[in-house]
């Protein structure tokens, strides 16, 4: 590549400012937090996205536990399956249609009672049809993961 | 909550009974449809479940799964001792077709069954068993009441 101008791409000026287009990201990640039944039902909120990652927050919630004050595994399982999503879309920048294709926890050790969870997840790899995605849930200190995940999804290419 | 109610409501349930002793199943509104001596679940649809337009969310379809895993798990334990703490270790969820605005039922069964681990498949479908919407291995740790010491 060379450092002159390429007149085929547009000047630099008017390329969308990357942070523009994070809060745009946001905006829409927020939107479909609000829109999808299921994750305003779990109260999923965003936390944070990059280019190929995006986070978000399981607040503790009575409706979620499943023994002794504990978090169920499969909310769990929700949020990850939500965060692994929205790092496809940040790395694909489009939301056509993805689908999970298999989406794999490990859970190492079991939830503190009382504190919400953060899913973080990276979306690592992406060929034309397929998204490879890696995660960790905690509740605090990404060092210290209460749960691991790895994923696959089917894309529809990117935008 | 211990989860010993929840085996004995199992084993008296009668079909159709929601399964709302523990809070994350009654959010799922999940229901209880034994089989003679298999436990079936159904997740009635409601809107709630949703994950995309007229889309099931993935993670509520994971979560029927998990929860057949657990009650199959519970029945399938010996009923002459005291039931062991379960953790749930690993779950690997296939997503095979679209989950559609109906009713989902779930089964699992017991692979095998150890002093420490549990190794169980389960599947999901909605109009026709033999057209799973998605299935999941599912492994669980348990911890006899003896092993598991009171810190303190």
């Amino acid at each position: 590549m060379s450092d002159a101008p390429d007149p085929a791409q547009p000047a630099v000026e008017e390329l969308p400012d990357p942070a523009r287009r994070a809060a745009r990201q946001a905006r829409m990640i927020q939107g479909f937090l609000d829109a999808i039944p299921h994750m305003h039902a779990l109260g999923l909120a965003y936390r944070g996205h990059g280019d190929d990652w995006a986070e978000l927050m399981l607040p503790y919630a009575p409706q979620l536990i499943v023994d002794d004050g504990v978090i169920a595994s499969g909310a769990i399982f929700s949020l990850m399956d939500s965060a692994a999503g929205f790092a496809v879309f940040t790395r694909l920048q489009s939301m056509s249609g993805h689908a999970t294709i298999d989406l794999r926890l490990d859970y190492l050790h079991g939830p503190e009672p009382g504190v919400a969870i953060v899913g973080r997840a990276v979306c690592y790899k992406l060929t034309s049809s397929v998204a490879f995605v890696r995660g960790v849930a905690h509740q605090g200190d990404p060092d210290r993961p209460l749960a691991n995940m790895a994923g696959t999804f089917m894309h529809g290419g990117a935008a | 909550m211990s989860l010993e109610p929840v085996r004995d409501f199992l084993r008296t349930a009668a079909r159709g009974a929601a399964l709302d002793l523990l809070p994350y199943p009654a959010l799922l509104g999940l229901t209880v449809e034994r089989d003679g001596a298999e436990v079936r679940l159904r997740m009635p649809f409601a809107p709630g479940l949703l994950g995309a337009p007229e889309r099931l969310h993935g993670g509520a379809v994971a979560g029927l799964l998990e929860c057949a895993g657990l009650m199959t798990l519970l029945l399938a334990l010996p009923d002459d001792a005291p039931l062991p703490t379960l953790k749930p270790l690993t779950a690997t969820v296939d997503y095979l077709r679209g989950g559609a605005m109906r009713d989902s039922f779930a089964v699992a069964t017991v692979t095998r069954l150890g002093r420490r681990v549990a190794n169980l498949g389960a599947v999901a479908w909605q109009y026709d068993h033999s057209r799973p919407i998605a299935t999941a291995k599912l492994n669980f740790i348990l911890k006899s009441v003896s092993e598991s010491v009171p810190a303190g």
